[in-house]
């Protein structure tokens, strides 16, 4: 059993978690994830670490609620506990100095971005973070990427804070004035894509970070098999970072919906109260 | 007593009626047919059948203990070498071990071993009443167990019955390894393995879950962290795919991965639990190994109104026991065999809707001695599906190999151990099951486990 220590509510639908897990908290690198179930009837399900505190012994990791398993994940409070906890999975970012790079997070993609630009300032990189929401209630942690950033710029699509835009925009802004020798992008699958389409042109390395459905983390199953230059890997020991300009994101998109009509089932069987038993969702 | 020639026939639930259930399909023996089919041993001098056995269970002196009704005695007898009974009584190839080699089966059918040692196994469940292992002083030594699948978990009882301190450590968050997450529940009750697994716990043996070697340590640093010696049993877990076009259409499954949502994660009893699972109204499942077999019976269970088996080769090549393929049949499974699927249709979605197939004809016997199939030009045709099982075997697991510095390997990735030892090139690092030989069978992994804990107990000993 692993203890929720803290929890914090971004927004309505955005939470954060301080989970006892001092193992990972150790070992773990920016870029990894871990798996967790809420309880015994529980799926597995992939987060992103977005934050490591190695003498608390802690992890945290910041979720929306969109389905079944994360709302059910939502309802937890400190002082509660996950069943399952297990991780750092995957490879880790690689970090060395680049010189001048830019780290992206859109939406809760700013806090996987997070220990990456982190730990690229630490290396001796020049960060430049662009951090991105829909609008300013969904924005968190401007003051911790300030803290790792040599400047932040922070966008919102309709304008209710910072500069109006898409972090796309911001990126473009940016690349006019300035050589960047690396970018790092991580937000919802049609961002990371709308990111890879502007840096092409623009000759800019970038790494995306995938989140597709998994079973074990592990290599075992195949379930987060993605396709990258023509290739498929599995996500989550091959990656999940990948280059961005060779990501088929319209696969990665599509395998990401395949189980809609079961999540609104599995949805369904949580208000009725029968938990499945009755038939009546079916 | 005049001799009975074939075995004592094992009841099972109806046809029926079972793929309409994920509970246990053979129901076992009751006490009167399992003393009359012990009754069938001749108790042989020298039991031919022993040496059929990987870990050396004292075929005729159980089953003598059975005849006399001393159905604890009988368990008793077996857990002195096989720490998982209950398991091997159910999913063991027999007819290609203890069971070939009966003397019994040469003018008749051999003694139902597998049967009897279930009955014993199964008898324990219900009353309780074996003997804990004999556990030797404690060494002081420290040995930790990677994987707890059947050799993990046998390597683990042995040494912590010769006195060491043992940890396994497992990536997923159930102990068992292809006992839990791969076999399905009708053909091996989760329930059971658990149990058998409570009873190596009683030996002292600690599990850790949730722990993936080669990601939070590696073997290395678990030498370096103090144990003494490790033992690798992290099994074939890599599916292979076919690499041809559409393979990762929604719909499109690894056997591991649909058999795992079903199995572990009890996808079957959606969603009251939460993984979901898909089989659609026809499946496809690409294969004809007991995998595949497991997966087509699985897809009828989930409610698929057809499943296939679909197999380049023909009915004699299939790899799958006789037993599980006559079950399949009895179910509805169908055949579509000498046919194999060159690509996978989906719609604008994604979602698969097809599979393009060639027909096949049996040419020329290859390397393995079996027919190699030569596809016929022109016989392409399309079959349509809502889901595909691909069942085309694993490889090693890559996390470990990958991790250890200086590891030996084979040239398809597995790890070099000696055959009679499990030690590997590093010293102080034993391995065996899956992972050394691909994928084969619980009793053989069971066997190499107990040949390792012998040779990690010398190595002790001597350092
Ligand atoms: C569907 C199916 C049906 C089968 N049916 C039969 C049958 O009827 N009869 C039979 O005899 N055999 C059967 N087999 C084969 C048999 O199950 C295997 O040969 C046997 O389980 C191998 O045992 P193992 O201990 O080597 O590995 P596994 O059982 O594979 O166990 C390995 C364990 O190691 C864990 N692991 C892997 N990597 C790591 C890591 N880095 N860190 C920590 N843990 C790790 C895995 O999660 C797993 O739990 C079947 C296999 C399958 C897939
Ligand atoms: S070979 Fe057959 S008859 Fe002889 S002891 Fe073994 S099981 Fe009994
Ligand atoms: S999640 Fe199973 S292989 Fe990646």
């Amino acid at each position: 059993m692993y203890k929720i220590v803290r929890k914090e509510d971004f927004s309505s639908v955005t939470k954060l978690f301080e989970v006892e897990a001092p193992k990972i908290a150790a070992k773990g690198k920016a870029g990894q994830f871990f798996i967790l179930r809420v309880d015994e009837k529980g799926e597995r399900i992939p987060l992103t670490i977005a934050d490591y505190n190695p003498e608390a012994g802690t992890i945290t990791t910041i979720f929306q609620e969109v389905g079944r398993t994360s709302k059910d994940l939502g309802k937890l409070e400190a002082g509660d506990y996950l069943v399952d906890v297990v991780g750092p999975l995957g490879e880790s970012t690689e970090i060395e100095n680049y010189g001048r790079v830019i780290c992206v997070g859109g939406g809760v993609g700013v806090a996987p971005i997070y220990p990456i630009a982190k730990a690229l300032k630490e290396a001796g990189n020049e960060v430049i973070s662009i951090i991105g929401a829909r609008n300013k209630e969904l924005l968190f942690w401007e003051e911790k990427m300030a803290s790792v950033s040599d400047k932040l710029i922070v966008c919102t699509d309709d304008g209710s804070y910072g500069q109006k835009g898409f972090v796309t925009d911001a990126v473009k802004q940016v690349a006019d004035e300035m050589e960047i020798n690396k970018l790092w992008a991580i937000g919802p699958m049609p961002m990371m894509r709308a990111m890879a389409a502007t840096t092409k042109p623009l000759g800019i390395e970038t790494i995306v970070s995938l989140n597709p459905i998994m079973v074990d983390g592990t290599g075992m199953c195949g379930a987060c098999r993605v396709s990258v230059g023509g290739e498929t890997k599995f996500a989550c020991v091959d990656g999940p970072e990948f280059d961005g300009h060779q990501v088929d994101f319209d696969l990665a998109m599509r395998r990401l919906a395949y189980y809609k009509d079961e999540e609104k089932r599995a949805e369904a069987a949580t208000t009725c109260g029968c938990g499945g038993g009755c038939g009546c969702h079916k | 007593m005049s001799q009975v020639k074939i075995k004592h026939e094992m009841p099972l639930q109806d046809a029926g009626e079972r793929i309409k259930n994920f509970t246990e399909v053979a129901l076992g023996y009751n006490e009167e047919t399992a003393v009359a089919e012990a009754n069938r041993c001749l108790n042989c001098k020298k039991p031919k059948c022993m040496e059929g056995c990987p870990v050396e269970v004292p075929i005729p002196e159980f089953i003598s203990l059975i005849k006399e009704g001393d159905f604890k005695g009988a368990i008793n007898k077996i857990k002195t070498k096989n720490s998982l009974p209950a398991v091997c009584g159910r999913v063991c190839p027999q007819e290609s071990q203890c069971e070939k080699h009966c003397i019994v089966g040469i003018k008749g059918e051999p003694v139902g071993i597998g049967r009897l040692e279930r009955y014993a196994a199964d008898y324990e469940l219900q009353h309780g009443g074996a003997k804990p292992g004999q556990k030797q002083q404690s060494t002081g030594k420290k040995v930790a167990v990677v994987g707890s699948g059947p050799a993990g978990l046998t390597a683990a009882g042995d040494l912590a019955k010769m006195g060491h301190q043992v940890t396994v450590f497992e990536a997923l968050h159930v102990a068992g390894g292809v006992l839990m997450y791969g076999i399905p529940e009708f053909r091996l009750p989760k329930d059971i393995v658990q149990t058998e697994i409570e009873k190596i716990k009683e030996l002292g043996v600690e599990i850790k879950t949730n722990y993936v070697i080669g990601q939070l340590d590696s073997v290395d640093e678990l030498l370096e962290e103090g144990y003494d010696a490790v033992f690798i049993g992290t099994g074939a877990g890599l599916p292979y795919f076919m690499n041809i076009p559409g393979e990762n259409l929604n719909g499109v499954y690894s056997a591991n991965e649909f058999l795992t949502r079903t199995n572990l994660m009890k996808a079957y009893q959606f969603p009251n639990y939460v993984t979901p699972v898909k089989a659609g109204e026809r499946v496809a499942v690409i294969g004809a190994g007991n995998v595949a077999m497991d997966s087509a019976r699985t897809a009828l269970r989930l409610g698929a109104k057809e499943s296939y088996i679909v197999y380049r080769r023909s009915e004699k090549e299939m790899p799958a026991r006789r037993e599980e393929i006559e079950h399949a049949e009895e179910e509805g499974v169908k055949f579509a065999l000498l046919t194999s699927p060159t690509e996978f249709n989906g719609d604008e979605n994604g979602n698969l809707t097809s599979m393009t197939c060639i027909k096949y004809e049996l040419g020329e016997p290859d390397a393995s001695g079996r027919c190699r199939p030569v596809p016929i030009e022109g016989s392409q045709y399309e079959m349509k599906v809502d889901n595909v099982v691909l069942a085309l075997g694993q490889g090693p697991n890559p996390l470990v190999p990958r991790t250890t510095e200086g590891l030996e390997l084979t040239k398809r990735g597995n790890i070099a151990a000696n055959e009679e030892t499990g030690a590997t090139n590093k010293p102080g690092v034993f391995a065996g099951g899956d992972i050394v030989t691909g994928a084969a069978t619980v009793i053989l992994a069971m066997g190499a486990g107990k040949k390792a804990a012998r040779a990690i107990d010398d190595y002790l000993n001597n350092k």
